[in-house]
C-alpha cells in the first residue's frame, strides 16, 4: 500500500546575514494512514522546520524549500499554488503548536476561531458551525461548552487552550495531524491529560499523527515509529520498541543515556555528549555528529553516511556498527 | 561529602503572600496570592533537598523567600541558627555571601553589557574579597572550575551558548565561596544533551566544595537523580517530604502518586504496562485556594473531612512526612 504521506530528500534553507542555514538538509520518511510517527531531536535540529515545510508555512523570505518532494494522497504538496495549499492546510493536514497562548488569536472568541475552518472547508453556515464547535469542545473535554464557546482565549487555562487547539486541528477531520511539542509548555499532570486525549481521538478517528518533541519519554507511549533528527538530517529510524531496545546510532544511544529516568535508582554520573551541535551554515563535510561522537572513525570525517538498513524497518546513518564495539 | 546531622537551613512555617490591590489612586488591598502558605523543612549540611511541584506551586517563591529576596509574610528562616528575618543591610549581606542562587534562564540572568570578568568579579568586589590582579586571577580560576576557557574573561554573554551561559551563572554563584546554593530550575531552559553536562558539573562541584543544595525543579526524573531528600509542593504547601528512595518507590500522598504516574518513561514496554492516574481539572487559583486540604478538589481519594481542616505534615515513620488524612 502506498503511504499516505511521503517525504523525499526535503531541503529547507534559510538565508541569514551570516550565510545560508541548512536547517533541513535531505530528510526522507513515509507515513502510513493511521500511523503515529515521532520525530525526536534537540532544538535547532530541524524538526519543526520539517513540519512547517509540510504545511508550506515556511516564511519566505528568509526561508525557502530548495529541494525534495512531498507526496500526500497523490498530490505533490510542494508544487501546489497558494490557493490549492489552502484547501489542504487545516483541512486534510492540521497542526497543533507548542504554545497555546500565542497560537490562538486573543481578540477573537473561541467560536470565531473554531468556526473559521468549518465555514471555509466544510461550507457550514454560521449557526451550523457554532453547533459543531460546541460539539468539538465537548469532545476535547471542555466543561459546559455551550457557554465557553463564546469566551476569549485568556479566559482559559494553558491546558484548556491546548484542548481548544486540538479541537480546532481535528475540526475538519484531517488525515494527518502534526503536533509540534504539544505539551512542552504544560505541567506534567496536564501533559498526561493532553497526550491521553490526542491518542484516544486519533485512534478513534484513524488520524495519522506526526508527534514532534525532544522528550523521549513522551514518545515511548505515543508512537508506533520514531525518527531521530540531528543537525537537519534523520540519523536513525525504527519502530518505537525496537529503537528504545536496540538503538544503533551513537547519537541515539548517547541521548538515551544522558537523560535521568524516573524509574531508575541511579547515583552514578549521567552520560555526557560533549560539545555543541554543529553550525548549520557551514556543516561538517562528513557525518554531522562526528565531532561529538564516541565511536568516530576516519571515514566519518570524509563521507556523510546515508540511512542504512540494520534490520527490517530499522535504519541508521552511521559507518560504525556500534553494537560490536560496545559493552 | 557525607551528610552530617548538622542542620544548615531551618525553615519554620514560612508564608509568603503577595497583596492584590485594586483602585487607581487609593489602592485598597482586596486579597492575597498565597504563593507559599506555611511550609517547614530543614536542610542538612552537605545534602541536596529537591523541591518539586508544578508551575505556580510556590517552589521558586520559597527559594527567593529563603534568601530574603522577598521579605516573608510570616515564619522564620534560620541559616546556621541565625534568623534571617531579623537581619538588615550589612548584616544580611554578610550572611548572603554564604547563600547563592543559580537561576533558570541563562539568557535573562546575565547582564549583556557586562564582560564575564565583570559578571563573575562583581560579587568579589561587593563582598570585599578580592580586587585588581587578585580578582582577575580568581575569575580565571572560577572559569576553569566550571569548565570554561580562562581566556574568556573579556568576552560578553551573547558570545556563548545556553549551556555555557549557565556555567557562567554557576561561576558567579561560586565566586564568594558559598556553603549553600539554591538552584532554581538550573537546567530546564537547556537542551537535552546539554542538561547532563550541567547536572554532572553541579554534582562535581558539590563534592569539591562541600556544597549544600536546594534544588528546585519541575522535572521529577532529574530531581530523583540529584536529590538526597525530596519535598513535593502543591499550591503553596508541602504535600510529602521523604528520602529519595522512599518517595519514588513508595509515594504515599495521592498527589505525589498522580504526579509520578504522569511522568512518561522513555521505555515503550514499561509505558505499555503503566497505570496512569489522570487528574481531572487544573490547579486551583492561589488567590482562593480550596478550604481544608488544598488538593481535595482533584483528589481521587477525597472524603468530606478533607475540606474541613488543613492536614498537618506528619511523620509516618522513617522520616517519611505526609500531609494527608487518608494515609
Amino acid at each position: 500500500m502506498a503511504p499516505l504521506l511521503s517525504v523525499r530528500d526535503l531541503k529547507t534553507y534559510f538565508r541569514t546575514p551570516d550565510g545560508v542555514v541548512h536547517a533541513v538538509d535531505g530528510v526522507s520518511f513515509d507515513l502510513a494512514a493511521g500511523e503515529r510517527l515521532g520525530i525526536v531531536g534537540e532544538s535547532g535540529c530541524g524538526k519543526s522546520v520539517t513540519a512547517l515545510s509540510l504545511m508550506r508555512l515556511i516564511p519566505q523570505p528568509p526561508g525557502r524549500i530548495v529541494g525534495g518532494e512531498v507526496t500526500f494522497d497523490g498530490m505533490d504538496l510542494l508544487a501546489l499554488d497558494e490557493e490549492e495549499v489552502r484547501s489542504v492546510r487545516g483541512n486534510k493536514i492540521a497542526m497543533i503548536f507548542q504554545d497555546p497562548m500565542t497560537s490562538l488569536n486573543p481578540v477573537l472568541t473561541i467560536r470565531r476561531q473554531l468556526s473559521e475552518g468549518l465555514e471555509l472547508h466544510k461550507g457550514m453556515s454560521r449557526s451550523q458551525a457554532r453547533r459543531h464547535s460546541i460539539e468539538l469542545l465537548r469532545m476535547v473535554g471542555i466543561p459546559s461548552p455551550e457557554s465557553r464557546v463564546d469566551d476569549y482565549p485568556h479566559q482559559f487555562s494553558g491546558g484548556m487552550r491546548q484542548r481548544v487547539m486540538i479541537a480546532m486541528a481535528l475540526s475538519c477531520d484531517p488525515q494527518v495531524l502534526l503536533a509540534d511539542e504539544p505539551t512542552t509548555a504544560l505541567d506534567v499532570t496536564i501533559q498526561a491529560q493532553i497526550l491521553d486525549l490526542v491518542k484516544r481521538l486519533c485512534v478513534e478517528r484513524r488520524t495519522a499523527v506526526i508527534l514532534i518533541t525532544h522528550d523521549l519519554g513522551v514518545l515511548a507511549g505515543m508512537t508506533d515509529r520514531l525518527a531521530v533528527m540531528y543537525a537537519g538530517r534523520i540519523v536513525e529510524t525504527a519502530p518505537t520498541a525496537e529503537l528504545y531496545e536496540n538503538p544503533k546510532h551513537p547519537y541515539t544511544i548517547a541521548l538515551m543515556k544522558s537523560v535521568p529516568r524516573l524509574d531508575e535508582e541511579r547515583r552514578e554520573k549521567l552520560f555526557v555528549i560533549d560539545g555543541l551541535p554543529p553550525d548549520l551554515i557551514d556543516p561538517p563535510k562528513g557525518c554531522r555528529f562526528a565531532p561529538r561522537c564516541f565511536a568516530v572513525i576516519d571515514k566519518c570525517w570524509e563521507e556523510m553516511p546515508e540511512l542504512m538498513r540494520v534490520t527490517e524497518g530499522h535504519n541508521a546513518a552511521c559507518w560504525v556498527d556500534v553494537s560490536k564495539g560496545r559493552s | 561529602m557525607p551528610i552530617g546531622d548538622e542542620i544548615l537551613l531551618d525553615v519554620k512555617d514560612l508564608k509568603m503572600y503577595f497583596p492584590i490591590k485594586s483602585g487607581m489612586v487609593f489602592q485598597r488591598k482586596v486579597g492575597d496570592v498565597k504563593a507559599v502558605d506555611g511550609i517547614s523543612f530543614t536542610v542538612k549540611k552537605g545534602e541536596t533537598l529537591g523541591l518539586v511541584g508544578e508551575s505556580g506551586c510556590g517552589k521558586s517563591t520559597t527559594g527567593r523567600a529563603i534568601l530574603q529576596l522577598y521579605r516573608p509574610t510570616a515564619g522564620q528562616v534560620l541559616f546556621e541558627g541565625e534568623n534571617l528575618g531579623d537581619l538588615r543591610g550589612n548584616k544580611l549581606r554578610k550572611v548572603r555571601r554564604k547563600m547563592q542562587m543559580i537561576f533558570q534562564d541563562p539568557y535573562a540572568s546575565l547582564n549583556p553589557r557586562q564582560s564575564l570578568g565583570s559578571i563573575i568579579g562583581e560579587p568579589l568586589v561587593i563582598h570585599g574579597l578580592a580586587k585588581g590582579k587578585d580578582k582577575q586571577e580568581r575569575v580565571q580560576e572560577l572559569l576553569r572550575i566550571v569548565g570554561l576557557n580562562p581566556y574568556f574573561v573579556n568576552r560578553y554573554p551573547h558570545e556563548f551558548s545556553g549551556g555555557q551561559r549557565q556555567r557562567i551563572g554557576i561561576a558567579r554563584a561560586l565566586a564568594v565561596q558559598p556553603s549553600f546554593i539554591i538552584c532554581d530550575e538550573p537546567i530546564s531552559a537547556l537542551d537535552v544533551s546539554i542538561r547532563a553536562q550541567i547536572l554532572n558539573l553541579l554534582e562535581d562541584l558539590q563534592e569539591q566544595f562541600d556544597l549544600t543544595y536546594l534544588f528546585i525543579a519541575h522535572d521529577l526524573s532529574v530531581v530523583r537523580h540529584i536529590s538526597d531528600r525530596v519535598a513535593v509542593m502543591y499550591l503553596g504547601r508541602i504535600a510529602e517530604l521523604a528520602d529519595r528512595k522512599a518517595l519514588y518507590e513508595n509515594p504515599l500522598h495521592p498527589y505525589t502518586k498522580a504526579l509520578l504516574s504522569a511522568v512518561p518513561i522513555p521505555d515503550p514496554t514499561v509505558e505499555a504496562k503503566r497505570e496512569r492516574i489522570i487528574l481531572t481539572g487544573d490547579v486551583p487559583s492561589p488567590v482562593k485556594p480550596p478550604a481544608g486540604c488544598n488538593f481535595h478538589t482533584r483528589c481521587p481519594m477525597a472524603i468530606p473531612q478533607c475540606s474541613q481542616f488543613v492536614p498537618p505534615l506528619v511523620d509516618k515513620g522513617g522520616r517519611h512526612h505526609v500531609a494527608c488524612i487518608r494515609v
